[in-house]
């Protein structure tokens, strides 16, 4: 069994991952004290990639993208890159699927915050930065964490839009969703049920890793 | 004056609109609850901002919307006592202190000033508690030890008590009085209880509404509490609706009933009278009343007097062998006239920040 679509499907979830870390994390902190009709506005626009179809987001995607549209055309023209089919540009499409499931957990691990820790903070003189990293991050540390998993879990199955963007490639773009499809489109259904049982098994890990953060928040809280 | 106070905020409907100066002495901001008390303390530490205005302490301008000026919350030097202390739950006692320590110095040098300060606070021993282990005093007295190694120019204390069960208030009480007048600086306590401000604090703001009903002496804002609000605020439980009469006589119609009051040419339209300042047996604004109900307190009864079915009852407290001496269906009693406080239900202009 040839293990590139499951290495390829692993790094591009990881980058995507550390990137909607800190894009979802920024944006959950903002909004939060963004005036009320631009929150509504952006709120809107930050989870609709949750609720679109895959194809859609990779349509729009390519509308930008794409090596003849405005954005992917300026890029092959000054740095002489196409940003499509290439391995990578599945990051594009996996980061913007996941952001609203990273941005949504920390919009809710920050309203849980106790505002009035950040205040005391910063009364006594502590920095901004450090009131963030050293008593609001802490403290929403395990909402944060299970909303990083379980966008690392999507991105690691997101099919629509990847396959649109960087199409299936073996040894080159193949993720393992995409291989699993075709795979199966190309009748080798022994092999396309071992990726599926590779599927499932990394999926249920990431599950049993939710399910023990939000025991440990609740006990946590508990205490 | 340590410090000055002018400012105005609006939120939504609700209009906060404060002006007050304090020497080095501790004051109070009682207030039911939403009338503003936090918002004003929070406007004074940076944390809010007001539309307009100007926030002064000692010298050094903290606010002033012409000027443009308004110094960040880290360089204020306020010490804010939240209700439930703010300790930050992921630091155990210590580290929590450790935060505070305002002083440039290694680390063992602040371990040092934090473990001493925290022995002041009778918290020798829990240095390596978390937070959530200490009980609810001693989660206030951390979050003081926190603050008084800020080194702060001025203390605020927002309703230090209201999270603790009434055992643990006067311990923590004891500590703050000591803590304020060792510090020497201005303190504001916001409360909703008389009882306490009173015995913390020598002045008293009166807050009703996001403004300053009455301001003064805690003494004479009790013995006087000019308006309804106050008088309120102060304990006062039998408060009506009066009329002036011109031969210098109070009808009371909800009561039934005209008192003799002291000669005065203040303009009133509410009377107030205090609960223990009705008195059984015979004297001026002598009423023989119906008694429509009794309630049990722990010490006391509180008896609730009625001039007939159509009016409404008011209230009367009599000591346990009083009562139970007297114990009948209708009670004669008096009201001296020198107890009953002449109100009005707005706020006079020019009272506000009298001293």
């Amino acid at each position: 069994m040839d293990w590139f679509p499951l290495l390829n499907s692993l790094r591009i979830a990881g980058i995507s991952s550390v990137i909607v870390f800190f894009a979802g994390i920024c944006a959950a902190y903002y909004i939060a004290r963004a005036p009320r009709v631009l929150k509504g506005i952006l709120d809107v626009i930050f989870t609709l990639p949750l609720v679109l179809p895959p194809t859609v987001v990779g349509y729009l995607l390519l509308r930008v993208l794409g090596p003849r549209r405005f954005f992917g055309a300026w890029v092959l023209e000054v740095f002489g890159l196409r940003l499509t089919m290439q391995w990578w540009s599945a990051i594009f499409a996996t980061t913007v699927v996941i952001f609203p499931l990273m941005y949504r957990t920390a919009r809710g691990a920050f309203e849980a915050f106790d505002e009035n820790l950040a205040f005391a903070g910063r009364t006594l003189g502590l920095s901004n930065t450090f009131v963030f990293w050293k008593i609001r991050m802490p403290y929403c540390r395990q909402g944060i964490i299970a909303g990083l998993v379980l966008s690392f879990a999507r991105a690691l199955g997101e099919y629509g839009a990847t396959s649109m963007i960087c199409g299936y490639t073996p040894g080159k773009t193949a993720t393992v969703s995409t291989t699993v499809y075709q795979l199966w489109r190309t009748d080798d259904d022994m092999l396309a049920f071992r990726w599926v049982l590779v599927n499932v098994a990394i999926s249920a890990v990431v599950l049993l890793a939710i399910n023990f953060l939000e025991k440990k928040n609740k006990r946590g809280r508990n205490d | 004056m340590a410090l000055y106070v002018d400012i105005k905020k609006k939120l939504g409907s609700f209009r906060l609109d404060v002006q007050f100066e304090a020497g080095n002495e501790p004051i109070s901001l009682l207030g039911a609850s939403g009338c503003g008390k936090s918002m004003t303390l929070k406007c004074i530490a940076g944390i809010e901002t007001p539309d307009r205005g100007r926030i002064v302490l000692d010298d050094r301008v903290l606010f002033d919307s012409e000027k443009r000026i308004n110094i960040p919350p880290q360089e204020r030097r306020t010490g804010y006592l939240f209700q439930h202390g703010a300790l930050f739950p992921n630091m155990n006692v210590l580290k929590n202190v450790m935060c505070g320590v305002r002083r440039k110095c290694s680390g063992a040098e602040k371990e040092k000033i934090a473990r001493e300060m925290l022995d002041r606070m009778k918290l020798g021993g829990c240095e390596k508690l978390m937070p959530s282990m200490l009980s609810g005093g001693q989660q206030q007295r951390a979050a003081l030890a926190r603050i008084l190694v800020n080194e702060p120019e001025i203390l605020m204390l927002d309703e230090p008590f209201s999270a603790l069960d009434s055992h643990l208030r006067f311990e923590l009480e004891r500590v703050l009085s000591e803590v304020i007048r060792d510090l020497g600086k201005t303190a504001i306590l916001v409360s909703h209880n008389r009882d306490e401000a009173f015995r913390i604090t020598d002045k008293l703001a009166i807050m009703n509404n996001g403004r300053i009903d009455v301001y003064g002496g805690k003494k004479e804002v009790f013995a006087d509490p000019l308006t309804r609000n106050a008088a309120a605020m102060t304990g006062c439980k039998n408060i009506a609706d009066a009329v002036i009469t011109p031969d210098g006589r109070a009808r009371i119609d909800e009561w039934g009933i005209t008192l003799r009051i002291p000669n005065t040419n203040k303009h009133a339209d509410c009377v107030g009278v205090r609960m223990h300042d009705i008195h059984p047996g015979p004297g001026e604004n002598e009423y023989i009343f119906t008694v429509a109900d009794v309630v049990e307190n722990p010490f006391s009864y509180t008896v609730m007097l009625s001039a007939g079915r159509e009016y409404r009852a008011i209230g009367m407290e009599l000591e346990k062998p009083v009562w139970e001496k007297i114990r009948a269906d209708k009670v004669q009693v008096n009201i001296p006239p020198e107890a009953v406080l002449l109100l009005t239900k707005q706020a006079l202009k020019g009272y506000n920040g009298n001293k």
